[in-house]
C-alpha cells in the first residue's frame, strides 16, 4: 500500500540579509494512518515543515522538495485550485492556541456550518455540526454553537477548533501543537477525543509538540528534529533507547516528579550535529 | 522559623453579583531557606497569591506576615528591598526599550544602593551572562537569556525572599533545566527563600521541599516533597494532576 504522505529532502528557506537562511534542511518521511510525532525545540523547524505540507509556508519563504506527495497528488506543482480541493476536506490543521485561529466575531456554530458547507453537504450542515460537538465531548453542543469564542474557555475553543477541522472526515490532520495551551488535565482530554477520532476513522495524524516525554505516549513513531533537520526517527515505544545525543539529552534534562539528578544535566550541544545529514 | 506567613489570603475583583473570588482563603507559611511551590491549573489563584504578596494585586482579606511583622498596604520602599518577583514571560516582562544596563540600574537608583557599576557586574557575573550583555537590548537575547536577566534584575537589591512566577513555563526543556540549575545554585549561595509557582508538577517536585496544591482559589492540598514522590496525596483532584502529569495513557479512555 502507498504512504498517505510522502515527503523527500524537503527544503525551506527565509530570505535575510546575510542571503537565504535555511530553517528546513533535507527532511524526510512517510507516513501512512497512523500517529507520527515529529519533536523539536524552538526554532527547529517543526513548524514550518507542518506548514509546508499544507502549501502555508509564509510568502517571502521558499520550499522545495525532490518529492511532496500526499496520496498520489504531488504537492509542488498545486494550482490553488488543487489547495483548495485538498485543504479542509482531505487535509486539515489544528493550531497551538484557539484564541488566535477561531474567528472572534464569528459564533462558533457559523464558522462549523461554514466548514461543512464549503465541502458539500448544505442540508444537513446543522445536524452534522452538532454530532461532530458531542463527538468531541461538548455536553451543550446547543449552547456551544451560540457562542463566541472569547465566551468559551481554552479547552472548550480547542475542541471546538477540532470539531472544526474534523467535521469534512479529512484523511490526514496536522496538530501544532494542539494541547500546548491547555492545562494538563485539560490537555489528557483533548489528546483522547484526537486518539479516539484517529483510530475510530482511521486518519493520518501528524502530532508536533516541543513535549517529547508527551509525544512518546501519545505517538506511534517520532521524529526528533534540531536545527532544521531529522536527527533521529525511532518508535515511540523505543524513546527510552534513543541513540542521538540530542535526544538523550533532551530526555535526560527533563525534572521528574520522582526526583533524580541535581543539578539537573544540562544539554551541551555539538556542532557535528549541524552537519549530520538526515 | 516561618520567614513568609499566609493567613486566611482572600482576592476578590469585582463588586456584587458580578465579583470574581479569585482566593478564598488561603494559608501557608514558608520557612528561612525553604523552597515552597505552588501548582495548580489556570484560574486557581496560584498566581494570584504572589501578585497579592508583593502588592501587586489588593487583598480583601487575611494577613501576610514577613519575618514576624504583618505588612502593610502599600508595601513600603523596604518591603521590595526583601521580597523580589520573577515573572512568567521574559518576553514580556523587560521593557523593549531599555538596554540591560538600565534594567538593572533602576532598581539601584531607586533603593539608593551605592557601588552601582560594580553590583551590574556582578549581578551579571552570578546569572552566568557576563559583563558583554550590559549594553544590549532584550531583543538582542534568547529567551533562556532574558530570564537570566530577570532573575539578576530581581536578585540586584540583594532580597532574602523571592517569589518565582512560573520562572520557565516559557522556556524549551533543555534551557528550563539551566534556569532551574541556577536558581538552585542561588538559593544554596544566598540563603534565599523561594516561593515557586508552576503548573508543572514535576518542576516543582525538583526545587521545592513543600507545595500547596491549588484549584478555584482554595488550598485542596500540602504535601511535603517525599509525600508527593510517595504517591501518597489524598485528594482526588492532587492525583488527577499527577496522573495527567506522568502523559497520555491509551489504557484509561472512558469507553
Amino acid at each position: 500500500m502507498s504512504p498517505l504522505l510522502d515527503v523527500r529532502n524537503l527544503r525551506i528557506s527565509f530570505p535575510s540579509r546575510q542571503g537565504p537562511v535555511e530553517v528546513v534542511r533535507g527532511v524526510s518521511f512517510t507516513l501512512g494512518r497512523e500517529r507520527l510525532g515529529i519533536v523539536g525545540e524552538s526554532g527547529s523547524g517543526k513548524s514550518q515543515t507542518g506548514r509546508a505540507l499544507l502549501g502555508l509556508t509564509p510568502p517571502s519563504g521558499r520550499a522545495t522538495a525532490d518529492r511532496l506527495e500526499f496520496d498520489g497528488v504531488d504537492l509542488r506543482h498545486a494550482t490553488p485550485k488543487t489547495w483548495r480541493s485538498l485543504r479542509g476536506a482531505r487535509m486539515s490543521m489544528v493550531m497551538q492556541d484557539p484564541k488566535f485561529s477561531l474567528n472572534p466575531v464569528m459564533t462558533i456554530g457559523k464558522q462549523l456550518i461554514e466548514a461543512v458547507k464549503l465541502h458539500g453537504g448544505k442540508a444537513e450542515a446543522r445536524d452534522k455540526s452538532l454530532a461532530m460537538l458531542e463527538a468531541v465531548q461538548i455536553r451543550d453542543p446547543e449552547r456551544v454553537m451560540a457562542a463566541y469564542p472569547h465566551e468559551l474557555s481554552g479547552g472548550m475553543g480547542q475542541r471546538a477548533m477540532i470539531a472544526m477541522m474534523l467535521v469534512t472526515e479529512p484523511d490526514l490532520l496536522i496538530a501544532d501543537e494542539p494541547t500546548s495551551a491547555l492545562d494538563v488535565t485539560v490537555q489528557i482530554e483533548v489528546l483522547r477525543i484526537l486518539d479516539n477520532l484517529v483510530t475510530q476513522r482511521g486518519m493520518g495524524l501528524i502530532f508536533i509538540s516541543h513535549d517529547l516525554h508527551l509525544v512518546s505516549t501519545f505517538c506511534d513513531r517520532v521524529l526528533v528534529m534540531y536545527a532544521g533537520q531529522v536527527v533521529e526517527e525511532i518508535d515511540a515505544a523505543d524513546l527510552q533507547n534513543a541513540r542521538h545525543p540530542y535526544t538523550r539529552g533532551l530526555l535526560n534534562c527533563l525534572p521528574k516528579i520522582e526526583g533524580g539528578v541535581r543539578p539537573l544535566p544540562v544539554l551541551t550541544r555539538d556542532a557535528a550535529w549541524l552537519k549530520a545529514g538526515g | 522559623m516561618a520567614m513568609l506567613d499566609i493567613h486566611d489570603l482572600a482576592v476578590t475583583f469585582g463588586h456584587g453579583a458580578r465579583a470574581v473570588h479569585a482566593l478564598r482563603g488561603v494559608s501557608f507559611s514558608v520557612n528561612e531557606g525553604e523552597s515552597y511551590g505552588i501548582v495548580g491549573e489556570s484560574g486557581s489563584g496560584k498566581s494570584t497569591v504572589l501578585r497579592a504578596i508583593c502588592g501587586l494585586t489588593p487583598m480583601s482579606g487575611g494577613t501576610v506576615t514577613l519575618d514576624g511583622k504583618a505588612l502593610a498596604t502599600p508595601r513600603d520602599p523596604a518591603f521590595y528591598r526583601r521580597v523580589q518577583m520573577v515573572f512568567q514571560d521574559p518576553y514580556a516582562s523587560l521593557h523593549p526599550r531599555h538596554t540591560i544596563d538600565r534594567v538593572l540600574s533602576e532598581p539601584l537608583a531607586i533603593h539608593g544602593f551605592d557601588r552601582r557599576e560594580n553590583r551590574i557586574e556582578q549581578a551579571l557575573d552570578e546569572v552566568g551572562l557576563g559583563k558583554g550583555f550590559r549594553f544590549r537590548y532584550p531583543h538582542q537575547l534568547s529567551g533562556g537569556q532574558r530570564q537570566r536577566v530577570a532573575i539578576a534584575r530581581a536578585l540586584i537589591l540583594e532580597p532574602k525572599v523571592l517569589l518565582l512566577d512560573e520562572p520557565t513555563s516559557a522556556l524549551d526543556a533543555s534551557i528550563q533545566a539551566e534556569v532551574l540549575n541556577l536558581l538552585d545554585r542561588l538559593r544554596a549561595e544566598r540563603g534565599l527563600t523561594y516561593v515557586l509557582v508552576s503548573h508543572d508538577l514535576a518542576v516543582v517536585a525538583h526545587m521545592c521541599e513543600r507545595l500547596l496544591v491549588m484549584q478555584h482559589g482554595l488550598a485542596v492540598e500540602a504535601l511535603t516533597r517525599e509525600a508527593l514522590q510517595a504517591s501518597r496525596a489524598t485528594q482526588d483532584y492532587t492525583r488527577n494532576l499527577m496522573a495527567a502529569s506522568l502523559g497520555f495513557t491509551r489504557a484509561a479512555i472512558p469507553a
